[in-house]
């Protein structure tokens, strides 16, 4: 199966080139971040976790978001998404993987990753992180090789495949739970001590999936590559129509127990990120501009003149997806830093060093998707024919 | 053999779960009783448990002093690192109002604005870095209650540091070797990527002797022992006087008391 992806023409080199140079530059940053130290980023004692952390969050959601077109496909069998199921898979089986690789490069001694499972402390949410993210690398590698290895055989999956399938639904759901876990049990960060962190993540990764996808699927069509239908991409968007709603009304409902209640600690989190505390308001315009972003994709998604313009329909997905980006990806962890448990306003902004192994990582992905979304479709269009 | 029932369920196959709700249990029904610091445990003896008071009436008579920081930098290999980024501290000087910001008062401020008062790591009765790490680099001492540190097998993922409510703890950002002012060889230095903080001079203790920011202070400010002892120097220094622990509502039982 895996020669499909070596027959492509000049555009699919060009950018595979691409994608791997930016890749290896990546790489050799982090070799360099190893060598020296983790103090040639940005981080300090007071925020040891950033944009690394930030996009593992963001990642492990993305991961989990296959469930958007698994579950409809699979338990209500709509037929729309009969095509982009399996590159909805794929799509949460790299997103995740690359959600290691930021766990990874964010460790000061990566070499030793394997003391974790040598001396499990299951009182670690990061131990149960690490279970749970490679168990659901390794069920959606095998449901889609499977998958993909049958339709070229013209023979229907084995039946397990549709049980490894709904496991890989509750399981999806566990790696982003877990994943707030990580953050919203610990009482030395009052921005991440609440009971919403599991939804709120569950409901922002499904937006960003889902809008993901349906931006995927316009550029395939675009480029003439592949067409998954009008009707599947029209019901992504109304997933992330719902999903992005529930997110927002999440949102606001931490704002307003944080607002009306005014518990110092809680307020000050807030009011760092989207106003900026002490002089340092280096979020503010982000924080905002994320605000303003998923605004923008609310009012497309459901004004009615706006939604029937089909032109629109990218800028909506692009906007709500940068805007998860944004406050998943980089406000969340500054957010629970500062200020610092000493109350003082730290200040954190990623600097070259860390952006570079993020473009690093960002283009390994975008690579891995390019090759397995080309075999995919080459294995498909062939067993069609 | 009589297997009570809280042994059964740490038996039985949920033990994992079981064993954390039986101490979540306990924990809130010793935080119910007056002592010095909760008592941990079924009830039964009180264990061991090292404490420190720092009498700071004492600190404010000597303005400017870091004798107790000093003598801690030299027997660790604690390194002087200029960028506060990057900075390791074990034992340091902070403001009082950000230390007890729910203590400051125009009064404190009046009075203990730019008065030394040294924090270190709470080595805590439930320590939240124990409670995250994944690999048990650092761990309970049952003996003694001393947070303990093991700096070969620490990943340095640092979320001992994100859990830490006193943020005691600091990462080797940089090679700390060339910024050791006095190579103290009978202790271990550390390596880059790995995390570090006050250990109660463990080294110290197992061989007779006193911590040694104890030991430097000539002002006799720092009660050190064991504060299940009520004769202990620790327990004699608090009951004389009033004291205040950091963030003593988090339920993290800090056993640092600074007698303001
Ligand atoms: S003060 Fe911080 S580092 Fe020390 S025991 Fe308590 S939680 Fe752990
Ligand atoms: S940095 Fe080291 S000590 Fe801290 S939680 Fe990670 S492995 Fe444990």
């Amino acid at each position: 199966m895996f020669e499909k992806a070596l027959a492509g023409g000049r555009r699919y080199w060009l950018w595979v080139g691409f994608l791997l140079a930016v890749s290896f530059l990546g790489l050799f940053d982090w070799v360099r971040e190893q060598q020296i130290g983790l103090g040639v980023t940005a981080l300090t004692r007071d925020v040891p976790w950033g944009l690394y952390i930030g996009q593992f969050v963001f990642f492990v959601g993305l991961g989990a978001s296959a469930l958007v077109v698994v579950l409809p496909y699979y338990l209500h069998n709509w037929k729309a998404f009969a095509k982009i199921t399996l590159l909805g898979e794929i799509l949460g089986m790299v997103s995740v993987f690359m959600a290691m690789l930021f766990i990874f490069v964010s460790m000061g001694r990566p070499m030793r990753l394997i003391n974790v499972l040598w001396y499990p402390h299951p009182n670690s949410l990061i131990f149960w992180d690490i279970n749970v993210l490679s168990g659901y690398v390794l069920l959606n590698a095998i449901v889609t090789t499977t998958i993909l290895w049958s339709e070229r055989q013209g023979i229907a999956p084995p039946r397990w495949t549709r049980f490894l399938v709904m496991l890989s639904l509750p399981w999806a759901v566990s790696i982003h739970t877990v994943t707030a876990f990580i953050l919203c049990g610990l009482v030395a960060r009052p921005y991440w001590l609440t009971p919403l962190m599991a939804p709120r993540f569950l409901a922002s990764a499904f937006t960003s999936g889902a809008a993901l996808l349906a931006l995927l699927a316009l550029l395939m069509r675009r480029l003439g590559v592949f067409d998954v239908g009008e009707e599947a991409i029209q019901k992504l968007r109304t997933i992330a129509t719902y999903c992005l709603l529930t997110h927002v009304f999440f949102d606001l409902n931490e704002i307003f127990t944080v607002f009306y209640s005014r518990i110092p600690e809680h307020v000050a989190h807030i009011d760092y990120l989207f106003a900026g505390l002490d002089g340092n308001d280096l979020y503010a315009p982000w924080m905002q501009l994320s605000a303003l972003f998923a605004l923008a994709a609310l009012a497309i998604f459901l004004i009615p003149a706006l939604r029937n313009r089909s032109s629109l329909l990218p800028w909506a997905c692009a906007f709500a997806f940068f805007s998860m980006l944004i406050e998943k990806g980089l406000g969340l962890m500054v957010g629970g830093f500062v200020p610092t448990a000493f109350g003082v306003t730290a200040a954190y902004a990623p600097n070259l060093s860390e952006w570079t192994v993020v473009a690093g990582i960002w283009a390994f992905g975008a690579l891995l998707i390019t090759v397995l979304y080309k075999i995919a479709l080459a294995v498909r269009a062939e067993a069609e024919s | 053999m009589k297997i009570t029932r809280k042994d059964f369920l740490r038996l039985s196959g949920l033990s994992v779960l079981a064993a954390g709700a039986v101490r979540t249990f306990e924990a809130a029904k010793a935080a119910g009783q007056s002592a010095i610091r909760p008592l941990r445990g079924s009830g039964g003896a009180p264990r061991k448990q090292l404490a420190m008071a720092i009498d700071l009436r004492k600190c404010r008579q000597r303005p400017g002093c870091d004798l107790c920081m000093k003598a801690c930098r030299d027997a660790h290999n604690v390194p002087v690192i200029a960028d506060p980024r990057h900075e390791v501290k074990w034992i340091w000087n902070a403001p009082f109002a950000e230390v007890f910001p729910l203590e400051q008062s125009a009064y404190t401020e009046r009075n203990y604005t730019g008065s030394p008062l040294p924090v270190l790591c709470n080595h805590c009765d439930e320590p939240a870095c124990v409670r995250v790490c994944p690999t048990g680099a650092t761990w309970k001492r049952s003996e003694d209650g001393i947070v303990m540190m093991d700096w070969h097998r620490c990943i340095g993922c640092k979320y001992c540091m994100v859990a830490c409510p006193y943020e005691a703890r600091s990462f080797n950002f940089v090679d700390p070797r060339p910024y050791i002012e006095h190579i103290n060889s009978d202790f271990p230095t550390r390596s880059m990527g790995v995390v570090e903080k006050c250990n109660f001079c463990a080294e110290r203790l197992a061989a007779g002797k006193q911590p040694a920011c104890v030991e430097a202070c000539p002002a006799n400010a720092i009660a050190f022992g064991d504060s299940s002892d009520p004769n202990s120097p620790v327990c004699l220094a608090l009951s004389a006087s009033f004291s205040l622990r950091r963030k003593p509502e988090l339920g993290t039982g800090p056993n640092v008391h600074s007698i303001v």
